[in-house]
């Protein structure tokens, strides 16, 4: 009876104390709320030291103490670069810069739009999900005079048009990526005294020689991105749509005044299945011609190292990907040549690039603006970035460029012959872009013909655009 | 009054171990045991998978699957490293401390406050007689097929619009809601077993509802309260949808979900990261499932099979 009662007692002081707990932690809960609305205003630098000029931003007022969120794709580690460049136009103005970065980005911001908190500046990977912002939401405010010099001052032509809708400039370019490239190894190159070549028909000569030395494929290649899976072979087939169909077709090709399935696309499609469907050419240490689908882009390349695999066509970033103490330099252990086109003086690039878009156009988010799309930022950009970091503004002093490779990413990019392509499959609507386009590719790798995988997406093709 | 749980208390362990040795006698089958064997090998394989691939090297990872490291361990040639955890640890530019204190800061009143609410809502649905009630509880019980995806964004409207917008306030709400019709059905359910006689004799004694709340019904729901705290501690901690709808990303509210998410950098070419930064994450919710086990298992018995 004792020993039943002491238990009891026990039971009621330990619900007592689980009461007593929930209330107290209840009570916290509602305590903690009060400190946490995000990046509550902290006093800024006082604008004394600073390595750029301050005086741009004057026309904008008194900025001390304001706040301007930045939300992004771009996620650690590259973040830190970015966030390390914006220091120099908070010490000028003393506007708190809030970096936010998610890789859900694209899903985001339409949601954050709609709930009514969009954020101050939104960089944006594709011209075609700006005009949906603009189009579809008419959420993004028009470049304020100020950008608008910065950005004819420093970029072509052909990048102010990517960052423009129906006339209207809406957004500065942020930075780039090169995406014609072919990375091999130099030495095994000197070693086995091959040339780089510098036409497409050479760049053939170079695959078939290679193939009857070794006995083994000479391309590695790899198109798995999770659910962005086809995204590195629609770049393939783009690149060779620039380089035999033209830049014009190119452009009317991504804005649907040829159907997707023209017979110059399925041509140009098709020189890339010289090489990408050839069994004696692909898939170096990693397969067949299927294994292209599953193989994940980001580890297709590496048998250059380990020389399993000669050539590898992947964009400037892939620089990233090397495992670290790998020499990349033009005769080290990797180096990428430019991926020829039909003849030496033809230079069609594909590229690519982020956008920044204002969703606000208070005087500090406009401030800001005009410092990205200078040339200051730029130069600021480069200091602090790693490797494989260039933009697209003319002005951009190479010699603060991380690395050789960078720099000469950027002498292609700005080589006034290069003509550059921006890519496809991020400007067609993104049923297509982002859907038929990709499950296309992997179509094709796996068995379906050109012709018939370019039916399918143009089958695809939103009927209001 | 102290009666009356002494003598309820043997009665419920006897046919709790009759039963257990009813459903011992039925399983101390060979091939009911083999079953139960090869399902839990298949079950527990690729959490091995993974625990083995966190720690072989980038190039490892890249190169082979993690089951090819048996064959190497006889050879001598299997590397093993801590590498991937250091880097998922202390590689971002925030400490990985920071998104566990907000998981934390997440979770626990998320748990707490739709608990606490569904308590109260349990007791006046099983023991308090008002007009409506039962169509009320079916109301509640026919909300949890609300799709949350569906939710969202009016409730993220509604929030900026209050302008708690992105603050922990909005997922601690979020998460409550979202929990709360589940938490009301479940402890009601429990709360009916419990034998009217006691609450009667309670009020016989005096006692108001408060007070047979706190002193008689509470004491008998701590396992099934248990039960339902971790049920939804393990989906509040591993949540990443809601969490990244109301609060976003940035590093002084972001939980540790949205922060493995992100763990494969911006163009997910660092995805060796992730096994890794998995385990991370997994270390509190083992903890609290192992320590708590004990109610989770009472507690599920005694809702399946009196109700």
């Amino acid at each position: 009876m004792t020993r039943t009662s002491g238990d009891f007692r026990g039971r009621r002081a330990l619900a007592l104390g689980a009461g007593t707990a929930t209330v107290a932690l209840l009570l916290a809960a509602c305590g903690g709320g009060d400190g946490d609305d995000g990046a509550s205003p902290t006093a800024g630098g006082t604008a004394a030291e600073s390595s750029i000029d301050c005086s741009v931003f004057d026309q904008f007022g008194d900025l001390q103490g304001k706040t301007v969120t930045v939300y992004t794709s771009i996620v650690d580690p590259e973040s830190q670069s970015h966030i390390d460049s914006y220091k120099p136009f908070e010490a000028c103005t003393g506007v708190t810069i809030s970096y936010e970065g998610s890789r859900e980005f694209e899903a985001q911001l339409p949601v954050r739009i709609q709930a009514g908190n969009p954020p101050d500046i939104a960089i944006v990977n594709q011209p075609g999900s700006l005009r949906t912002l603009v189009n579809r939401f008419d959420a993004v405010k028009p470049v304020p005079d100020a950008v608008k010099q910065e950005v004819e001052e420093n970029f072509s032509q052909s990048w102010i048009d990517y960052g423009t809708v129906d006339g209207t400039l809406y957004a500065a370019p942020y930075d780039a990526n090169v995406k014609s490239f072919v990375w091999y190894s130099p030495k095994a190159f000197k070693d086995a005294g091959y040339e780089v070549p510098k036409t497409w028909d050479e760049l053939m000569t170079l695959t078939a020689k290679i193939q009857s030395d070794t006995g083994n494929p000479p391309w590695c290649a790899g198109v798995e991105s999770g659910d962005a899976t086809g995204w590195p072979g629609t770049d393939w087939v783009e690149d060779m749509v620039l380089r035999f169909a033209g830049i014009d077709v190119y452009n009317k090709w991504v804005d649907h005044e040829i159907p997707f399935n023209d017979p110059q696309i399925i041509d140009a499609w098709d020189k890339a299945g010289d090489i990408l469907k050839s069994d004696k050419y692909v898939n170096a240490g990693l397969g067949d011609v299927s294994s292209i689908a599953t193989t994940a882009w980001s580890s297709a390349g590496l048998g250059i190292t380990q020389g399993t695999c000669w050539l590898h066509r992947a964009a400037n970033f892939y620089a990233a990907q090397w495992p670290e103490g790998t020499d990349i330099s033009e005769d080290g252990d990797v180096w990428a040549f430019y991926l020829p086109a039909q003849i030496e003086d033809e230079h069609p690039v594909l590229v690519g690039g982020p956008f920044i878009a204002a969703l606000a156009d208070r005087p500090e988010v406009q401030a800001f603006q005009t410092y990205l799309a200078s040339t200051d930022w730029s130069n600021e950009k480069a200091k602090v970035s790693a490797s494989g970091w260039v933009s697209a503004n003319k002005h951009l002093d190479p010699s603060l460029l991380n690395n050789d490779f960078d720099r000469y990413v950027y002498g292609v990019l700005t080589d006034p012959k290069t003509v550059a392509g921006y890519d496809a499959s991020d400007q067609m609507p993104s049923e297509v872009g982002a859907g038929t386009f990709w499950t296309g590719i992997v179509n094709w790798l796996t068995g379906q013909s050109t012709q018939q995988v370019a039916d399918t997406i143009e089958a695809s093709w939103p009927a209001s655009s | 009054m102290t009666t009356t749980p002494q003598a309820s208390l043997p009665a419920q362990t006897l046919t709790l171990n009759q039963r257990a040795a009813k459903v011992r006698r039925r399983l101390s089958n060979p091939w009911a045991s083999g079953i139960a064997i090869v399902l839990a090998i298949l079950w527990t394989l690729p959490t091995l998978g993974l625990l083995i691939t966190s720690f072989r090297t980038q190039t490892d990872i890249n190169a082979s699957g993690w089951w090819t490291v048996f064959g190497k361990i006889f050879t001598g040639d299997a590397n093993f490293t801590l590498e991937n955890y250091d880097t998922a640890l202390h590689g971002s530019t925030t400490n990985l401390a920071q998104f566990f204190v907000n998981s934390i800061v997440i979770t626990l009143p998320s748990v707490v406050i739709p608990i606490s609410i569904a308590l109260l809502a349990a007791y006046a649905f099983a023991w308090i007689d008002f007009p409506g009630r039962d169509w009320l509880f079916v109301a509640v019980f026919a909300l949890q097929v609300v799709p949350i995806q569906v939710t969202m964004i009016p409730l993220l409207r509604a929030y900026v619009s209050w302008g708690i917008g992105g603050s922990f306030w909005s997922v601690w709400l979020s998460h409550s809601i979202f929990a709360l019709p589940l938490a009301i059905f479940l402890l009601h359910n429990f709360m009916k077993d419990i034998p009217r006689s006691l609450v009667e004799a309670a009020t016989m004694d005096g006692a108001g509802h408060v007070k047979i709340f706190f002193r008689v019904v509470f004491p008998l729901m701590v396992p099934a309260i248990a039960a339902f705290g971790i049920f939804q501690f393990l989906w509040v901690w591993n949540d990443l949808l809601v969490a990244l709808v109301f609060v976003g990303g940035r590093p002084d509210v972001a939980p540790l979900t949205v922060r493995v998410a992100e763990l494969s950098g911006t163009r997910g070419g660092q995805w060796h990261l992730l096994s890794a930064g998995a385990f991370i994450s997994m270390v509190v919710p083992l903890i609290v499932f192992v320590s708590l086990q004990r109610y989770f298992v009472r507690g599920l018995l005694a809702g399946s099979v009196k109700g």
